[in-house]
């Protein structure tokens, strides 16, 4: 039941069954838990991560199905060094609770990756997946066109 | 005098500052200085309850619980602004459970005023009466009460810290204090020297503290614009630590499942199939329910699942219908309050006389009706506990450390002091947090596993089907209207009584007297209305109820401003007009409200073809807050466009934490107004998981514009006011589109709205 998997760019070598969600991989045995439980159905967004820059609900991938090196919000930028987007989360102060917000950055981050200057519209497709009960909404939105640009700037 | 004593005595100096104004209520005990919670150990200095200085730098306690509505930020803003240090450059911590951490302000909330029309006698008298906070150990983060609780006791605790920290100084230096300014963090005396706070800390803490004034508004380089929160960083980056987050050494992960029957009891249970499951460790037995504990969280709640129990029956009726039956005897009841009667009430339901009414009146009668809600945080309810015999310690985000640590004490057998409650951020309250129920659980789940730490996560369905629930409530109102004027309005309100059943589980009080939560935002409406009565009936119920951001407000809201609307539209009248007209002449801030979202929204009263607007207007928590909500029929189905938010702060001391504030509790509002329901079926809650509850998302929140306003003559507050009007807004705007009138939540229930 050992399984490989590399992690922000880590590789981990775990013990467990092979059908324990990404998400229990990452916080309770790896203890990266700035990926977040909210739902565990596919319906809030919380525990969004990237696999091979791809955006993903960990809860609803089995540690035997992950294939690729995964991305969390902590291998994104740290508070030293942030990535783009969470500098644009903070100037806009986005977070409320924060709880969903890990979640909501990794979404978007691979949103930007993909359409780099996305219209309102794609921002609506992209993120209402991404739950947050705070009302965030008008801030993520403002926060994904402010990242978008200075992106476009480096 | 001994340390401890040195700092019984400032304190003192904190705890009188609370009774300004100094009517004698409750004399000594009020009086009585909380004790100091803090412990500092050598060279360092707790200057008061607030400002903790050590060598390592300056750590201000605010004791009020982080759950996404800023109050860290804010409540450091306001000693910080005092004490000259640089906010950036402090820590900001919740501090432990203590007495000293009284919520001041939730008490006097509690005195039966309108709040609107607080005469400045009343104010000194509720800030006077909000020491009995104290007494019964309210640490509560709710009511919307922080700002009012911490407005000028913690510039006071601010002020003092650095004027005692300059009167060290003095002393090194051998100069006056009124010599020396204060900057950064540093004592600077007339030379240029720069002495830092940290290096004088330990002589402060043995001078007594002098009398000090409070800075001028004009002042402030803090408060009143908008700061930098002390949480943004690390919830951006996923380092902010929540309770579901807190890992300790040797720590196991626990799941749970309770009686779906709230209440109920469990006749047994068979875990033979969940005991070997991978992971397994212990399966135990919580009396209502069963816990499994093991090493991963997910392979807990797959055993936790595999236990089959046989439930006992819930002690209300099993189906929402019989359960609304029972909420509508209450009318039969002699009424539990009558906070509003003004005029001469005669209403045909209580068998008045109509027949005699002048010519011209019309008379117009609604009932309205509103399901029981959940919370929903995003956070699900969680706690981690390690018990070794004789202590206890428990992690979890709460807005009530008190009542946690009494809960948990009383489970333990220990004393309360054993128990130490360490507040995490909490990823949303809303309300739900100031139960103790999941510290209660973990402690249990600790006490079979003395000195292992065990991690107790609810899966999204157990927290869901046992929340403390928003009552669902029933209304009747009663009017008349007369040459496009409001004549009478009568209003009759039925539901648990949230207020009762918590100060019961809680405090261990009886319910008694009139419950103003139950009538809150319907009694204390600032409408000139010549006939106005509001009565409450509670109705007899043994389902977990609990308080659900802006509470009263968050059903009364939407009963008295639908009532409004329905007026103006019966008096023929713009339903903007109807109301500013009937608002200037009592409330002139909440009239402001209404100018404003007009102007705002460029209100004319019509609308083109497939559009709608709406106007909401809710007075809660000591704030007036009008809201205009457009909805536009697109593709054959509703969407909700626009919204335009006017408060009014008194102070904004905060504005950009007051907007986020006020477009949150809008969204919260419209979540609930288009979305939310719980009902029940065979004793047991029927939504289970976000697919059965949904929220407002991305695509579905409207755009929005905030104006915060400073006409209101005292500070209000700003988590829960916005909630309130979002709900009569949308309704009225779906009736300006469609002509139906909503008279029952949710909106998803009879409009097609977007989903």
């Amino acid at each position: 039941m050992s399984t490989q998997l590399t992690v922000n760019g880590t590789p981990h070598r775990v013990d467990l069954p092979d059908d324990v969600p990404l998400l229990w991989v990452l916080r309770d045995e790896i203890g990266l838990t700035g990926t977040k439980f909210g739902c565990g159905v596919a319906a809030c967004g919380a525990c969004t991560v990237q696999i091979d820059g791809e955006a993903v609900r960990s809860c609803q991938v089995s540690l035997s199905d992950v294939w690729g090196d995964v991305t969390t919000i902590e291998g994104l930028g740290t508070p030293d060094s942030m990535a783009a987007i969470q500098q644009a989360w903070v100037a806009h102060q986005v977070a409320q609770c924060g709880y969903c917000q890990s979640g909501q950055i990794m979404q978007a981050a691979a949103l930007l990756a993909e359409t780099p200057d996305p219209t309102d519209a794609e921002i609506d497709d992209a993120m209402q997946g991404n739950l947050c009960r705070c009302g965030t909404y008008p801030r993520i939105r403002a926060a994904i066109h402010t990242a978008a640009a200075k992106m476009k700037e480096t | 005098m001994s340390r401890i004593g040195t700092i019984a005595r400032r304190t003192f100096l904190i705890g009188s500052a609370a009774i300004l104004g100094g009517v004698a209520f409750g004399v000594y005990k009020v009086r009585q200085p909380a004790p100091n919670p803090l412990t500092p150990a050598p060279g360092a200095a707790a200057l008061n309850p607030f400002v903790l200085i050590d060598q390592q730098g300056i750590t201000l306690i605010a004791p009020r619980a982080e759950m996404g509505q800023g109050v860290h930020t804010t409540w450091a803003a306001l000693i910080a602004e005092e004490l000259d240090v640089d906010i950036a450059a402090v820590r900001v911590l919740h501090g432990p459970a203590a007495k000293a951490y009284y919520n001041s302000a939730m008490v006097a909330d509690a005195l039966p005023g309108k709040g609107y029309d607080t005469s400045e006698f009343q104010h000194t008298v509720g800030e006077a009466l909000g020491g009995v906070g104290k007494l019964i150990g309210l640490q509560v983060t709710g009511g919307s009460t922080s700002m009012k609780d911490g407005f000028i006791r913690m510039r006071q605790a601010g002020a003092t810290a650095r004027e005692t920290i300059k009167q060290a100084a003095a002393e090194r230096l051998g100069l006056d204090r009124a010599q020396l300014k204060t900057e950064n963090a540093q004592v600077i005396a007339p030379d240029g020297q720069t002495i830092p706070y940290t290096d004088l800390a330990e002589a402060a803490a043995l001078i007594d503290p002098p009398h000090v004034e409070l800075r001028d508004a004009r002042g402030w380089r803090y408060l009143g614009k908008s700061v930098p929160r002390v949480d943004m960083v690390g919830k951006s980056t996923g380092t902010a630590q929540f309770g579901i987050d807190v890992r300790l050494p040797g720590m196991k992960f626990a799941a749970l499942r309770i009686n779906p029957n709230l209440g109920g009891t469990m006749n047994g249970f068979d875990a033979s199939a969940a005991e070997t499951m991978p992971g397994v460790e212990r399966v135990i037995d919580l009396g209502t329910g069963i816990a499994v504990v093991a090493t991963n969280t997910w392979l807990a709640q797959q055993a936790a699942d595999a236990v089959d129990i046989d439930w006992g029956a819930a002690p209300y009726p099993p189906e929402t219908d019989a359960i609304f039956a029972r909420i509508a005897q209450a009318f039969d009841d002699k009424p539990n309050s009558t906070l509003r009667d003004d005029g001469n009430v005669t209403s045909p339901r209580d068998g008045g006389d109509t027949a005699t009414l002048p010519k011209g009146t019309i008379s117009l009668s609604a009932d309205y009706k509103l399901p029981y809600l959940a919370h929903a945080t995003m956070e699900p309810q969680n706690a981690t506990a390690l018990f070794t015999h004789d202590a206890l310690e428990i992690w979890c985000g709460n807005q009530s450390p008190i009542f946690q640590q009494q809960a948990c004490a009383k489970l333990a057998g220990l004393d309360p002091d054993a128990v130490q409650i360490h507040t995490t951020l909490m990823g949303g309250g809303f309300g739900r947090r100031g139960e103790p129920d999941f510290a209660a659980y973990a402690t249990q789940v600790a006490m079979a596993m003395p000195g292992t730490p065990v991690q107790l996560t609810w899966s999204r369905e157990e927290d869901m089907t046992h929340d403390y629930y928003r009552p669902g409530a029933l209304a009747r109102f009663t009017g008349t209207v007369k040459d496009g004027q409001a004549v009478m309005l009568d209003a009759r309100i039925a539901a648990q009584s949230a207020t009762h059943q918590a100060l019961n589980r809680w405090a261990g009080l009886p319910a008694a007297g009139p419950d103003k939560v139950l009538v809150d935002g319907a009694f204390n409406q600032p409408y000139a209305i010549p006939n106005y009565r509001v009565r409450g009936h509670v109705a007899d119920l043994d389902l977990p109820v609990g308080f659900w951001r802006s509470v009263g407000a968050s059903f009364n809201g939407f009963f008295h401003d639908t009532f409004i609307d329905e007026m103006a539209h019966a008096a023929g009248r713009d339903p903007l007009d109807f109301r500013l007209e009937l608002i200037r002449p009592v409330h002139a801030p909440s009239a402001g409200t209404l100018d404003t979202v007009r102007q705002m929204s460029g209100w004319t009263g019509k609308t083109p073809e497939g559009v709608g607007r709406g106007v909401g207007f809710t007075y809660s928590f000591g704030t007036p807050v009008a809201q205009v909500i457009e909805v536009v029929d697109q593709d054959g189905s509703i969407r909700i466009t626009r919204a335009w938010i006017a408060c009014d702060m008194g102070i904004a001391l905060d504005r950009s934490i007051i907007e986020a504030q006020m477009i949150g509790g809008m969204i919260y509002g419209l979540s609930a107004a288009a979305y939310g329901k719980i009902t029940f079926s065979d004793g047991a809650v029927q939504q289970r998981n976000f697919p059965d509850y949904d929220a407002i998302r991305m695509h579905t929140a409207p755009l929005t514009e905030v104006a915060i306003l400073e006409a209101n003559t005292y500070l209000g507050g700003a988590g829960e006011p916005g909630t309130p009007p979002a709900m009569p807004a949308l309704g009225n705007a779906l009736f300006d589109l469609t002509g139906t009138r909503a008279r029952e939540l949710p909106l998803s229930n009879s409009f097609d709205l977007r989903v």
